[in-house]
């Protein structure tokens, strides 16, 4: 009734009582505003610049004043064998990355979840969860070392009765999986955090209820734990998805190498090539707007698949 | 966070009878976390053992055949890492007190609900969530910025997060209204009431966010890959990267041709893999403190 009566009264009235009231918070207003300010610096104009991929930017021009040129610039992506050879590493690195990293952590949350000697499960929770906090720099100086061919991997190699002396990240061919199993490595027990929060709010009398019908401990898995956790694994299933064009710069510029660059360089770096290096800033904006593009469309296929899987509930 | 801790400190929920199966379980269930625990245990505790192992650094799994720490000397007699130093702990420091400072007084006007605006506000920060320019629209911006080479690059992009603010939000809403109400008839402004009475009170969320922001900072490279070309201005983490590419590339080269190029020994590499680590090492537990909250109070909350 109120709103209704609020929004008869003409317009500049309502302009004068919104300014009066702004007026009584301008203190409040003062502290949201070098928020507001930072936003449209730092997210809102570079969202504008996106403009590039339908421009012709040289170095005389500036990011507003360069020529439209339509979609000269996606005409050339799909000639270009270098962007595509990256879409395939990128895909490829990512699918192995995303399988695994989506039901890897789910199975070790419900096994950390399951063990009963806490101090034990505090050290596994402690242990597994440090390589997120590693930068992908000393990761993949460690990485280097352990593959390297006096490095660790090849002594364990060695004492199984394999003999190597291959450095493994000067091997195109291992190049895929070495990416995808560190991230796993990195990320695996980090990935448990949000299951084991939401298992610790399932109600215990449903377990009780279950072992008294005499329910194994699988069943029990299968049937209450599962289940409980399914709008949070739909969401990872989501954000997998949708990530299957996402590439870790961070990862490749300090993995990638002359002799593994055909199966390493991904849509990231390639970007980062032509654009940063070779300067070429409209067509490697093209080439990034696309791809996020086609993210967003994955995003959304996803979330319209698992809201029929939920229901019709979307848990976006 | 109570919840958590409620479940662990519960008894074992199986009182009733453990039957065969249950306890093949729980054995083949302890064999496995010990076996995940040790491959992520194992390769750290080789790098950390192989940079005290002078120049066998590298060439075994467990245990080298000396120790020494002639690597570290070698590490530390250079000056460019201090300089490095320096300017990882002064852009972790300054980062985040700037970033605090930025999200918690935007965040503290954003959870009054009658604030003008705030739907606008709220719309703007969801957009920055969901779409960014990418990285050559934000390069040309940071370059007619004027903040290429600056030590202010690693600081000002960096300092507002629509994320982080609203986990603050949500925190500063559990305020109870009265504590606030009652300095607000004693004639306290909204900034005086924000310091001495919601700061105070939100110590726990502000040093989720800090820790957080601070561990992002340290860890940051791709900030200065992108925009800092000055050798002054590296952090440790370039001063890293720029050591191990350049043994790679030398590695890789070294397959075609046999050209020697002077590059850094594999145990002063490991060294200051160490060295760079170690911050991250210490600051851990206090994090760990803090890793359900943070996650959490994000996640579930929104």
């Amino acid at each position: 009734m109120k709103l209704r009566k609020h929004q008869k009264r003409p317009l500049g009235v309502r302009i004068v009582d919104w300014g009066k009231s702004w007026g009584r918070q301008w203190q409040l207003q003062t502290m949201v505003l070098p928020g507001i300010i930072s936003m449209i610096i730092f997210n809102f104009i570079p969202i504008y610049g996106l403009s590039l991929a339908f421009r012709s930017y040289s170095v005389t021009s500036t990011m507003a004043s360069a020529p439209w040129v339509g979609l000269e610039n996606f005409k050339i992506i799909l000639k270009d064998k270098y962007f595509w050879e990256s879409v395939q590493n990128t895909i490829g690195i990512s699918a192995i990355k995303l399988t695994i990293e989506f039901f890897l952590p789910i199975i070790i949350a419900i096994m950390i979840f399951e063990l009963k000697w806490s101090p034990f499960k505090k050290l596994v929770q402690t242990i597994t969860y440090l390589p997120h906090f590693l930068s992908w720099i000393i990761l993949g100086g460690m990485l280097i070392t352990w593959l390297s061919s006096n490095g660790m991997l090849n002594q364990i190699l060695n004492m199984i009765g394999i003999a190597t002396k291959d450095n493994h990240i000067l091997n195109a061919n291992s190049y895929w999986s070495i990416a995808s199993l560190s991230d796993v490595w990195k990320e695996a027990g980090w990935g448990t955090i949000l299951y084991l929060a939401t298992m610790s709010k399932i109600d215990p009398t449903y377990y009780e209820a279950a072992e008294m019908d005499g329910a194994s401990k699988l069943r029990q898995i299968w049937s209450i734990t599962i289940p409980e956790m399914s709008t949070i694994i739909s969401l990872n299933l989501i954000l997998s998805v949708s990530g299957l064009f996402n590439s870790n710069l961070d990862q490749t510029l300090v993995l990638m190498n002359s002799q593994n660059q055909p199966k390493a360089e991904v849509i990231n770096s390639y970007v980062y090539r032509v654009g940063l290096t070779q300067g070429d800033f409209s067509y490697a904006t093209a080439v990034g707007l696309g791809v996020s593009i086609i993210s967003v469309v994955l995003l959304i296929i996803t979330n319209t698949v698992t809201k029929k899987l939920n229901d019709n509930q979307s848990v976006l | 966070m109570a919840d958590v801790k409620k479940i662990s400190k519960k008894k074992p929920r199986a009182h009733i009878r453990e039957t065969k199966g249950n306890k093949v379980f729980d054995v083949v269930n302890v064999i496995l976390m010990t076996l995940f625990a040790l491959i992520i245990i194992i390769p750290m505790w080789n790098v950390v053992i192989s940079s005290f192992a002078g120049k066998n650094a590298g060439t075994f799994v467990f245990w080298p055949k000396e120790l020494s720490i002639a690597n570290y000397i070698q590490v530390f007699s250079d000056n460019g890492i201090w300089q490095s130093m320096f300017i990882s702990v002064a852009k972790t420091v300054v980062g985040v007190v700037f970033h605090l400072f930025l999200c918690s007084i935007v965040a503290y006007a954003l959870s009054k609900r009658d604030l003008k605006g705030r739907k606008l506000y709220s719309a703007m920060g969801i957009i920055t969530m969901f779409f960014s320019g990418g990285m050559i629209p934000t390069y040309l911006l940071i370059k007619s910025l004027g903040l290429l080479n600056s030590f202010w690059v690693y600081i000002l992009p960096a300092m507002f997060s629509y994320y982080d603010m609203v986990i603050l939000m949500n925190f500063f809403r559990d305020i109870p209204d009265s504590l606030e109400e009652s300095a607000k008839i004693d004639g306290a402004s909204d900034w005086r009431v924000f310091f001495s009475i919601i700061v105070p009170l939100s110590k726990p969320a502000l040093a989720t966010i800090g820790l957080f922001h601070g561990v992002w900072q340290w860890n940051d490279f791709m900030t200065t890959k992108l925009y800092v070309t000055n050798e002054a201005l590296y952090p440790l983490q370039m001063r890293l990267y720029d050591i191990i590419v350049q043994a790679q590339a030398a590695a890789s080269n070294g397959l075609n041709a046999q050209i020697s190029i002077a590059t850094t020994s594999k145990g002063v590499q490991l060294a200051t893999i160490v060295v760079t680590m170690i911050p991250i090492l210490v600051l851990y537990p206090f994090l760990q403190k803090y890793f359900v909250t943070g996650t959490m109070l994000g996640a579930v909350k929104e």
